[in-house]
């Protein structure tokens, strides 16, 4: 890295023995750009105040009993066995998250990405009504459009959804689509993708806009006719970076699925029907008051995230 | 863009594509449809059998009961109004200063470890903030700044997606413009002032965006910092008024309150989306 470019641009320092010599190296060049870590230091100080320190802390305090009042007692790896051995609500919040993930992070994705190319096919002056219709319903907040979806999936007959199924004969009875254990997961999924269109879908759209005209004419030369082949072979290999960021934030946003559950089906929700991992979490961390034990739960969707982004960026990354 | 590809005729496939893309979006704007016209439901018109989807009186008096309520407690709403204002003024604001700041020497200027910072800031886009809750209560209860306002903001300050995207815009400006001002004599700071901070509009208007749209909506800091009834937000304040989940009550104050909530997001998405779209197109991450 810069060291090594430091090394052999000043040859003066190698009088000094080696290492001293490259550690005051090092030292002289990060004095020479005390003005870049000026710059750098008020980000600095809150990312690693209020980020990596929490990380480390997190981790720490995954294996000790603390409850706030007494100090923290280690513990071992007792935490993470009470989780996964004994803890069956855990077992089965980690079960909901991540067929919720498995449902909505692919189904969210390919329609941010389908819905994006769709728009960047029709001309600009169109574009930006499309874009906001799509892109609104992720900048509401799930507890401003509470009052929508619990009347909307309401479970007497007055209810929309009851009503209108009512009305074609599809159920007798109304159906308690927030309380019926098998109804939650699906309503939670539906909700979640209607506000999906997010960041990741302007990235997407913002890439396929600025796609060189001139690959598409060169593809036309090349024998590319359909639109599909140009999606293929042109318009998906250049936005690859877009899709990386794209995937990435998809994962997150996809395992941390809390404010939708919470709002519609209540925390703890009927038969922990709708308990997530972070629903689990915030439950042990600011209702019981068990820090240890809520940190192992961070820990656990911590290592979900970071590994499944591993992966994300293992099969989108390379070039 | 591809339009060069239709020709004379009729185009059956460009007639689908608006069809499909206008029912669709129609699909997407059902909900928030039907919670405007909710907002403007006078109560006769609230619970009719059968539901009806649109207003028939439109009505003002949801909004007028809505300053008037207090929830239960003293605290005015418009209190809730402002301290969420407060608050994401201050997330933004700050926000993007810091974050400009740090971005410049990370695009511009060659120095130690800076690879290692910026990888350090891609690994923070891979998991949620919310992982990091816990030590972040600890913190904030241990230095005292619980009932604050401080409390809501500084932790939100460094957010590692909106300065992901200064820096990535920033790499892409020419490096010329900043030599011709060095060689007029200008300082680092001047630098960052004159040539670096009119440059980065576009991608500041994006962080603006973005930082206010997750401020904005996050119930959290206020409900896990705060106890005080005068400190909480307005999105917990809604909360408060449909008393709790899976209660529908005070239907038609409610769907005003988040209506009132909405729409800000709204206004700021529109200002900004020219000037997002041409931000994200440098969003892009490469191993």
């Amino acid at each position: 890295m810069s060291i090594e470019t430091s090394t052999s641009a000043v040859p003066a320092a190698e009088r000094l023995p080696k290492k001293q010599g490259k550690l005051s190296l090092l030292w002289q060049d990060v004095k020479r750009n005390r003005v870049s870590y000026l710059f750098l230091a008020p980000f600095l100080i809150l990312f690693t105040l209020f980020t990596i320190i929490p990380v480390v802390t997190s981790i720490v305090l995954s294996f000790t009993y603390y409850n706030i009042l007494e100090s923290p007692r280690f513990i071992g790896l007792s935490n993470y066995r009470l989780l996964f051995v004994d803890d069956d609500i855990f077992l089965k919040a980690i079960g909901i998250t991540l067929k919720f993930a498995f449902i909505t992070g692919p189904v969210g994705y390919a329609m941010a990405f389908m819905l994006a190319w769709l728009i960047s096919q029709i001309p600009q002056k169109y574009r930006f009504f499309y874009t906001l219709c799509y892109y609104t319903p992720s900048i509401t907040s799930a507890t401003a459009m509470s009052v929508v979806w619990l009347y909307l999936f309401a479970g007497d007959r007055k209810g929309l959804l009851n009503y209108f199924a009512m009305q074609l004969g599809v159920i007798d009875e109304p159906y308690l689509f927030l309380q019926n254990i098998n109804s939650i997961v699906p309503v939670i999924v539906i909700v979640s993708l209607w506000m999906s269109m997010g960041v990741g879908f302007l990235a997407f759209l913002a890439g396929l806009q600025n796609v060189p005209k001139d690959l598409y004419e060169a593809g036309g030369i090349d024998g590319i006719k359909y639109r599909w082949q140009q999606l293929f072979y042109i318009t998906i290999p250049s936005v690859r970076p877009q899709l990386l960021f794209g995937a990435v934030l998809q994962v997150v946003s996809s395992l941390t699925v809390f404010d939708v559950s919470v709002q519609l089906v209540g925390l703890p929700s009927p038969l922990y029907a709708g308990h997530t991992i972070l629903t689990h979490l915030f439950d042990y961390a600011f209702i019981k008051f068990e820090m240890g034990y809520a940190a192992a739960i961070a820990v656990v969707l911590f290592c979900m995230m970071i590994g499944l982004n591993r992966l994300i960026f293992r099969w989108l990354g390379k070039d | 863009m591809t339009g060069a590809v239709k020709g004379r005729r009729i185009d059956w496939s460009g007639i689908f594509l608006y069809l499909f893309l206008t029912l669709f979006g129609l699909l997407m704007l059902a909900p928030l449809v039907y919670m405007i016209s909710t907002a403007f439901k006078p109560t006769s018109e609230l619970f009719l059998f059968p539901p009806r989807f649109f207003v028939n009186n439109p009505t003002l008096v949801n909004f007028r009961d809505l300053l008037l309520i207090t929830g239960t407690t003293s605290v005015p709403f418009s209190r809730f109004i402002f301290n969420s204002m407060l608050v994401s003024v201050c997330i933004v604001g700050f926000g993007i200063l810091i974050s400009a700041m740090a971005a410049y020497p990370l695009a511009k200027h060659k120095m130690p470890f800076r690879d290692g910072i910026f990888n350090l800031i891609v690994l923070a886009i891979m998991f949620s903030p919310m992982v990091v809750q816990i030590p972040q209560y600890l913190l904030i209860s241990k230095i005292g700044l619980v009932n604050t306002y401080w409390a809501m903001i500084l932790p939100y300050l460094a957010a590692p997606v909106g300065m992901f995207l200064m820096t990535q815009f920033l790499r892409q400006i020419p490096d010329a413009l900043l030599e011709a001002a060095r060689i007029d004599g200008a300082n680092e700071w001047k630098v960052f002032w004159v040539v670096i901070m009119p440059m980065l509009k576009p991608a500041i208007a994006t962080f603006a965006l973005f930082s206010f749209i997750s401020a904005w909506n996050d119930p959290y800091p206020a409900m896990v910092y705060t106890t005080d009834q005068d400190m909480k937000s307005l999105p917990l304040a809604i909360q408060t008024i449909s008393g709790g989940y899976g209660v529908v009550a005070r239907v038609g104050t409610l769907a005003a309150a988040s209506l009132l909530m909405i729409i800000p997001t709204i206004i700021v998405f529109i200002v900004t989306q020219r000037m997002v779209l041409q931000t994200m197109a440098h969003s892009g991450l490469k191993e």
